[in-house]
């Protein structure tokens, strides 16, 4: 029925947003079930020096497990992972993950891009992209390089996103992403536990 | 394709640093290594990682520009006032009970941590007594620390940070500004030994009342982590502290049993004593 890979196929979930970034995850990640068949792997912009608020917020709301990704731990199915502020997110190549304290890219730390390349480069074809709404262009890189290295790449359907600025840029950057709005991406990733 | 091509060369590379040069970054964590080379390729305008590691091998030039992107010298003055604070108030009054102290910044960076633990030993009185020695493995990083030269548009960060850190005094107090910089006092300095020194590949050097390293074991793999952690409890004193940075912890290190935490939530640990 759904037209997405078989899930044995696949390893894992990443997720970019900036502005807007609560309410369309609050539309996305509440409606997983506690056995979702990946880990999914979210950036989204916070500004520094602030104790990341996303993580109490959506483990209240969230049947899947919510937590900060921390350095070196191993990724698991049914686990979301926020970046810590002010710290990238990298996926390394036997699916632990790193922090950085590298300059920030793209004006940001944590960086959409830093957490998809290296995500693209550890998960191969087995990594769904996701770029939702958001006012700059993080994400751009990161999504061509989802879909250079033969992942899935979906961004949030500029029509219907907050701010559709990021979402553009990256579906410039990366023309064969699929675009969807939130209902759809729910639906989509729901089908993934259907597999 | 051309990542599989990629991933050898950075292996090659990093295979040849070793080689001439002894610097290890093979067990560095492989994708911020992986990005930075990259940046360095095209920054410096090689058409690619082979080009460049045989730039690395026959001129002498590139090695140092190279150890710039491999060594990310991203710091600040009392960086994480909330740690500076911990160690203000409840480090530090362990440490008064000795006659003498050492004190190791591993990894400092251009210096920022070493003057924020002079200004908090000074503002407590400890400063007379302690011996500070500051570690790292970029040459150009070292001498930025022994400079203590910090552009004044930084300091603003620094100054807010040492208030939050509970400063006694007022950072202007230990700075002259000159030119847009920031000359830190040298006293702050004066008993400081300043050392290159890997956590990969040197050994123990003296035996330590608090080693401070932050933010540099989340650029190594499990098993370097493990090597620089057993460095650590090797060189600490009875009861010594070691504080990490705050995303850092001892979790998956196989040494965990030889600290305790003392504030956990700062990532602060002390030695327990031997088993
Ligand atoms: C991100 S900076 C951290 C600076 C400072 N400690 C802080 O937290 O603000 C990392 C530092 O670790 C140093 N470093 C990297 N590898 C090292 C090694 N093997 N031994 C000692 N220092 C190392 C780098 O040169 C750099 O100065």
């Amino acid at each position: 029925m759904s037209d997405a890979p078989a899930s044995t196929a696949l390893k894992a979930v990443a997720i970019g947003a900036s502005a807007g970034a609560v309410q369309a995850l609050l539309h996305v990640l509440p409606a997983l079930p506690a056995a979702f068949p990946l880990p999914v792997l979210i950036v989204v912009h916070v500004p520094p020096d602030r104790a990341n608020a996303l993580v109490p917020l959506f483990q209240s709301k969230c049947d899947v497990i919510v937590k900060e990704a921390e350095d070196k731990e191993r990724v698991a199915p049914g686990v979301v992972y926020f970046a810590p502020s002010d710290y990238h997110l990298l996926v390394e190549a036997d699916g632990t993950l790193s922090l950085s304290l590298d300059e920030p890219v793209n004006l940001s730390r944590p960086s959409i891009d830093v957490l998809l390349e290296s995500a693209a480069d550890a998960f191969g074809e087995g990594l769904i992209g996701v770029v939702l709404t958001g006012a700059n262009d993080d994400g751009a890189v990161g999504l061509k390089a989802v879909t250079d290295a033969g992942g899935l790449a979906i961004v949030e359907d500029p029509a219907g996103a907050f701010v559709p600025t990021m979402p553009e840029a990256a579906l410039r950057a990366a023309p064969t992403a699929r675009a969807m709005d939130l209902d759809a991406l729910r639906a989509f990733l729901l089908s993934l536990d259907a597999a | 394709m051309r990542d599989v091509i990629e991933d050898i060369e950075i292996q090659l590379l990093l295979e040849a640093l070793f080689q001439r040069y002894h610097y290890d970054f093979r067990h560095y964590a492989r994708a911020s290594v992986k990005r930075r080379l990259v940046q360095a390729r095209q920054q410096l305008g090689f058409t690619t990682i082979s080009a460049m590691q045989e730039a690395l091998l026959h001129d002498a030039e590139t090695l140092p520009r190279l150890l710039n992107y491999l060594t990310v010298q991203v710091s600040e003055m009392f960086r994480d006032p909330s740690y500076f604070k911990a160690l203000r108030e409840k480090v530090l009054p362990h440490l008064r009970t000795y006659p003498s102290l050492k004190v190791w910044i591993a990894g400092c960076s251009n210096g920022e941590e070493l003057y924020s633990l002079s200004i908090l030993f000074r503002e407590e009185g400890l400063d007379q007594r302690t011996l500070f020695y500051a570690t790292d493995i970029n040459p150009a990083a070292l001498r930025a620390a022994e400079a203590g030269v910090y552009p004044l548009d930084q300091v603003r960060k620094f100054t807010e940070n040492h208030q939050k850190s509970g400063g006694k005094t007022s950072l202007s107090d230990y700075y002259v500004a000159d030119y847009g910089r920031a000359v830190f006092d040298k006293s702050l300095r004066a008993k400081t030994v300043f050392s290159d020194h890997s956590l990969v590949t040197d050994a123990v050097f003296a035996e330590m009342h608090l080693i401070s390293c932050r933010n540099v074991l989340i650029y190594f793999d499990r098993a370097l982590q493990d090597r620089a952690i057993g460095l650590f409890r090797d060189s600490l004193a009875r009861q010594g502290f070691l504080g990490l940075g705050s995303k850092e912890s001892l979790r998956f290190t196989k040494h965990a049993a030889s600290f305790a935490p003392f504030v956990p939530a700062e990532k602060i640990f002390q030695r327990r004593e031997a088993a």
